[in-house]
């Protein structure tokens, strides 16, 4: 394994999974609680869209795909504002439109092909030093956005109202986390594909959610079954010659079921300190 | 010195009335109960002077601003109607959801995390609640979990608290303590505490000012003038019951 890591390839994948699973795990326990975990999926259909843009047009399909999807996020946060529609149906609508649109500028670019494929599957092991850039610098970008905002976005989920008595601009913290959303997702994309990458959003978050007391803990077990199952799934993918992104999301699985016995055999954890 | 002065509010949700020219002020000190009965409009007098609803019509100052323009925002404690109907499954401890008011961790240079920590812990100590800083707060009672609410609206040490039906599900003995706690609070740190409530028993012992509200301000006065007045007269007749007062 360490004669491995010599390799360029796996040390980019390592480093820009890493990174991404972190930013997917930490937002991942936000959305759940706020019961918007289904966001992930929704804005992952639309990221496909601008992936396949981003082929037809000849550019880069991770810009293309971040411009798509940031665009998206926010027409969803005012379609739930204006139209009065709930959160669910504002994605329903966006992710099937995203779906058709890339089906279609695919098939007008002439590239249901490799390339396009890879975006739907994943695959990290064959990330550019550039994505590899825009991925950490995206990530850790998430990262500080989430830390600068942590009180108010906990405050939030937790209780909207009495944030909003505190001053807290609550439509503008709800951009901001569905901006930060479709940035992690499109980063997501090329660790485990568009058709997964909601998995990395939901099932460490869920996870981490079964044995923590504290916030603070939920956030950090997520984040530690997210870095483990990409790192195992980088470690499996390579040892049993399978792909990354499905070992990923089925030891992402894996860990939720274990976390979840855990909790069981521990039985409701006592209130008082 | 008046806190919050409202000059002749209404509301309305899609055209239906639900407050009608309103006129009344909260003095610095006083400890009032906003009663009436369900559907006249109290929580929403609570959110307009909150500013989380604006008035169809009139003026609502808190602090001597329009609530939209109040920049501290930590001389305002609420706890909200339905406060205690938390997700059990959240995971907060009792420290977290406190502390999450005084948004020391979204401030780059804002309050350190020890003097956060002293005042989260502050906060408890004056509802007695300190010893379950670290447990999960969806495994306390609805009492305790009440007592963790109002700390959380104490820690920024406001000067005005507005409680929503706050004792909704709480057991009389346990809601007894509650007003015991509030009555402290009032006299001793001067705080100002307006209570909505549905049940006017609660105006008991420690309640120094009542607005009864049915859409209109149907009195504002003292407990005792309440208490003579036709509007108390009307709430008994329509169920609502009152224990004797006891000051």
């Amino acid at each position: 394994m360490q004669a491995l890591l010599a390799y360029g390839f796996l040390q980019r994948a390592f480093l820009a999974g890493l990174f991404i699973a972190v930013a997917c795990a930490v937002l991942g326990v936000f959305l759940v609680l706020r019961k918007d975990a289904m966001i992930g999926h929704g804005l992952s259909h639309i990221a496909f869209a601008g992936v396949a843009l981003g082929l037809f047009l000849n550019v880069l399909p991770l810009a293309a795909a971040l411009v798509v999807a940031v665009g998206a996020a926010l027409a969803v946060v005012k379609l739930k504002g204006r139209a009065g529609l709930h959160g669910d149906t504002a994605i329903g609508i966006f992710s099937s439109l995203g779906l058709a649109l890339g089906v279609l500028l695919a098939s007008l670019a002439r590239s249901f092909n490799v390339e396009l494929m890879s975006y739907l599957f994943g695959d990290i092991l064959a990330i550019e030093p550039l994505e590899v850039a825009l991925a950490v610098g995206l990530a850790a970008a998430v990262l500080v956005a989430v830390r600068l905002n942590y009180d108010k976005l906990l405050f939030m989920t937790f209780d909207r109202e009495s944030a909003r008595a505190a001053g807290i601009k609550v439509g503008r913290l709800d951009t901001l986390l569905m901006v930060l959303t479709a940035v992690t997702i499109v980063l997501g994309m090329k660790v485990v594909g568009i058709l997964l990458v909601a998995a990395l959003i939901v099932i460490p978050a869920a996870a981490g959610l079964q044995v923590a007391s504290s916030f603070r803990a939920a956030i950090g077990a997520s984040a530690a079954v997210a870095v483990t199952a990409v790192a195992g799934g980088l470690g499996l993918s390579l040892v049993l010659n399978i792909p990354a992104s499905a070992a990923i999301v089925v030891l992402c699985f894996l860990a939720f079921v274990v976390l979840f016995l855990v909790k069981k055999g521990r039985g409701v954890p006592p209130a008082a300190a | 010195m008046s806190l919050v002065v409202l000059r002749r509010v209404s509301f309305a949700y899609d055209g239906t009335p639900v407050l009608v020219d309103i006129d009344f002020t909260i003095e610095e000190g006083d400890f009032l109960a906003i009663i009436g009965p369900n559907g006249s409009g109290k929580t929403t007098l609570v959110k307009l002077v909150l500013g989380l609803l604006r008035p169809t019509s009139g003026q609502v100052e808190i602090f001597g601003r329009p609530p939209a323009a109040l920049t501290d925002r930590r001389k305002v404690g609420y706890v909200p109607q339905k406060a205690t109907h938390i997700d059990p499954f959240f995971p907060a401890s009792v420290e977290e959801v406190v502390g999450m008011a005084l948004l020391s961790g979204s401030r780059p240079g804002g309050r350190s995390g020890r003097e956060a920590r002293a005042r989260v812990h502050r906060a408890l100590g004056e509802v007695g609640m300190a010893d379950f800083a670290k447990g999960p707060v969806g495994r306390l009672s609805g009492g305790q979990q009440q007592r963790v609410f109002i700390a959380r609206a104490l820690v920024t040490s406001p000067r005005i608290l507005f409680l929503d039906e706050p004792t909704t599900g709480v057991d009389a003995e346990t809601q007894d303590s509650f007003y015991e706690m509030l009555h402290r609070l009032n006299r001793s740190e001067g705080l100002t505490i307006v209570l909505v409530t549905h049940d006017i028993g609660i105006v008991n012992k420690h309640v120094n000012r009542v607005a009864c509200l049915n859409q209109r301000l149907v009195y504002h006065g003292d407990h005792e003038g309440f208490c003579r007045s036709e509007a108390f007269r009307e709430m008994i007749a329509h169920g609502n019951h009152l224990i004797a007062h006891e000051h």
